[in-house]
């Protein structure tokens, strides 16, 4: 489980763009293990702030590391420490199984000895044995996402960054899509993730909510919910997020 | 390196599985140069013409049989009056007519100078153009001939064909032009809608936040195209070869060297494309409109440059299309070496690398 060794740790982290702030002087820790629940409406901040932690984005001012690495400076071990999985799915559909895994464990350094260990241990425990060959583009979504899942962490990575990764997945799909990401945890992986399902956020062992640039608040579910006096998380989050002044962008 | 042969393979996938546009890329130049070489020939075959012959003396008939022995013309009739010209005309049941003086051969003989008219059907002004020009040089061949006479009276050739043939030859022309286009659309197009495809379904992200630098994901995108475009000359070159019979006059390998330059300037075109859109439709519109047009309409394969306003000339200059038709044409047709076409080499490199760093400073941009 946890530990409070922190693996993403901020401070005062923003981005702008021209006269507007994406990200707003946002501070936290993420600690080895966890599973980071990062919320907020659309236009919150949410992609910025997590373009800039993955190392696609170079932030206006404020400090952060990822994995121990600076952001400013180290992008690149920064890049060889995460996976990422992001809300469209990410892999090619008109590549096999297979081939997916190996393209994608290959680009990451993997050398064939360890992706045609890693790609059979994978292939069989999400029991796609009889689909290895199969294109990707043919498999049911759900089995897709978990895939994705799957190769995201295949190189075995410090912290994953998962951007909506149960969108559009049926109820059954999620919850085992869920028991991975605990399976995840348990073996000291680090999960970061963004979503819109509140039932998803009491699943995290921390949640922040972010509300127009800003990190509003920030704590367990249990814990937020008893500071706010609200029953539910979808309480929580309305309280919070109804003051925001941004839509969709 | 291993990385990047991973990716490279993983771009062969994708161009492999993808039967249909496959078999455009590898069937489009072959079908281009079959249309362009035997359906949009501006050579004219056995074209239908009249001859009101009012010398028919030894002069006019010896031209009227040259211009039977040539297989560009038909005679219909031999003696007609000019109210039957006309209507033959009107019918659209000939081209042109050849009418000839009654005097034709004295005048000839006596003051060295003698007229015929050649009147044409010009409402089909390319054909009228070409057919003129065939019957002044059957014309120009007998007068060079009557001169020789002159001068040394037992040297008569009759060289009709040798003379004026390969001067008219249609073919060579296009095969420049068929190889430009086809660059065009395979490199540019294809290269641009493989990236921005990447863009579209949300993979392009997941090779970013990957340790694979960026510009090796756009550079492993560009082999298996250059690779495609390299065999697409090699098929347009072996059929303008063996099937239209035009041979390459110059070095294969400076012809190889010079396509593979504009097939990277092409790639690099199509990088840039990619960089500034964001769907596959745009892309392909940008592409098409953007690159393709000019390429017909300013590379001088479709329509003569010289004959262009001045604006228009000064912007056909930045097309890159126009610079490789003329190194293809100078290299193939008329088996020139570097030396000749140093000037356009020099050009397209620069072209080529404004792009290459125009491409890589907005990748940068985008990537912040």
């Amino acid at each position: 489980m946890t530990s409070l060794e922190p693996v993403i740790k901020t401070e005062k982290l923003t981005k702008r763009f021209g006269d507007f702030i994406a990200t707003n002087e946002i501070t936290f820790e993420v600690y080895k293990g966890e599973i980071f629940g990062f919320l907020g409406a659309n236009g919150a901040g949410k992609t910025t702030a997590m373009r800039m932690l993955c190392g696609l984005s170079r932030p206006t001012s404020g400090k952060a590391t990822v994995a121990g690495f600076d952001v400013y400076r180290q992008t690149e071990q920064i890049k060889r420490h995460i996976g990422y999985m992001s809300q469209k799915f990410s892999l090619y559909e008109d590549l096999t199984v297979l081939e997916n895994i190996r393209f994608f464990g290959g680009i990451y350094g993997l050398n064939n000895q360890q992706l045609r260990v890693k790609s059979d241990g994978l292939i069989e425990r999400l029991g796609l044995q009889s689909e290895a060959k199969k294109l990707v583009g043919d498999l049911p979504l759900g089995w897709k996402q978990k895939l994705a899942f799957s190769v995201s962490i295949l190189h075995e990575p410090d912290i994953v960054f998962l951007d909506e990764p149960t969108g559009g997945v049926d109820p059954v799909t999620r919850r085992q899509f869920w028991a991975m990401i605990y399976e995840a945890a348990s073996r000291g992986i680090t999960l970061f993730v963004t979503t819109h399902y509140m039932d998803e956020a009491e699943y995290c062992h921390r949640i922040s909510i972010m509300v127009d640039g800003r990190i509003e608040a920030l704590g367990t579910p249990a814990g937020l919910k008893t500071k706010l006096k609200e029953p539910s998380m979808d309480g929580v989050f309305y309280q919070l997020a109804r003051g925001a002044k941004r839509g969709d962008s | 390196m291993n990385q990047f042969a991973i990716f490279i393979k993983k771009e062969f996938f994708h161009v492999l599985r993808d039967r249909r546009t496959l078999l455009i890329l590898v069937g489009m130049p072959i079908a281009q140069i079959l249309i362009f070489g035997f359906a949009l020939t501006n050579e004219v075959k056995n074209a239908r013409i009249v001859v009101v012959d009012h010398a028919k003396d030894n002069a006019s008939r010896s031209i009227i049989n040259r211009i039977a022995a040539s297989n560009y013309f038909e005679i219909q009739a031999d003696v007609m009056d000019r109210d039957g010209m006309e209507t033959a005309f009107r019918a659209g049941d000939i081209k042109l007519a050849l009418v000839f003086p009654p005097s034709f051969e004295d005048n000839l003989a006596h003051q060295n100078h003698a007229q015929l008219q050649v009147i044409a059907d010009a409402s089909d002004p390319n054909s009228a153009t070409t057919l003129t020009n065939y019957v002044s040089s059957i014309i120009r061949d007998y007068q060079t001939e009557l001169n020789e006479q002159a001068a040394l009276p037992y040297q008569i050739a009759p060289q009709i064909r040798m003379l004026y043939n390969p001067l008219l030859k249609g073919a060579p022309n296009f095969v420049p032009g068929v190889m430009a286009l086809v660059l065009m659309l395979v490199s540019v197009m294809m290269t641009a809608i493989s990236i921005v495809r990447e863009k579209e379904t949300g993979t392009m992200e997941v090779l970013l936040v990957s340790p694979f630098k960026p510009a090796w994901v756009i550079l492993s995108k560009a082999v298996p195209y250059l690779l495609l475009s390299l065999i697409n000359v090699l098929s347009i070159v072996l059929m303008s070869v063996f099937v239209l019979q035009v041979p390459v006059k110059g070095s294969w390998l400076l012809l190889f060297a010079e396509s593979t330059l504009f097939i990277i300037t092409c790639l690099t075109l199509g990088i840039f494309i990619s960089i500034k859109t964001k769907t596959q439709q745009v892309a392909m519109l940008v592409s098409l409109m953007g690159m393709l047009l000019p390429t017909v309409m300013f590379s001088g394969f479709m329509f003569p440059i010289a004959n262009m306003p001045v604006f228009l000339q000064w912007i056909s200059n930045i097309v890159p299309a126009k610079w490789f038709y003329i190194i293809v044409k100078s290299i193939m047709i008329k088996g020139v070496g570097i030396e000749g076409i140093w000037k356009e080499t020099v050009i397209l490199c620069g072209i080529t690398l404004l792009l290459f760093i125009v491409s890589l400073k907005s990748f940068k941009i985008r990537l912040q």
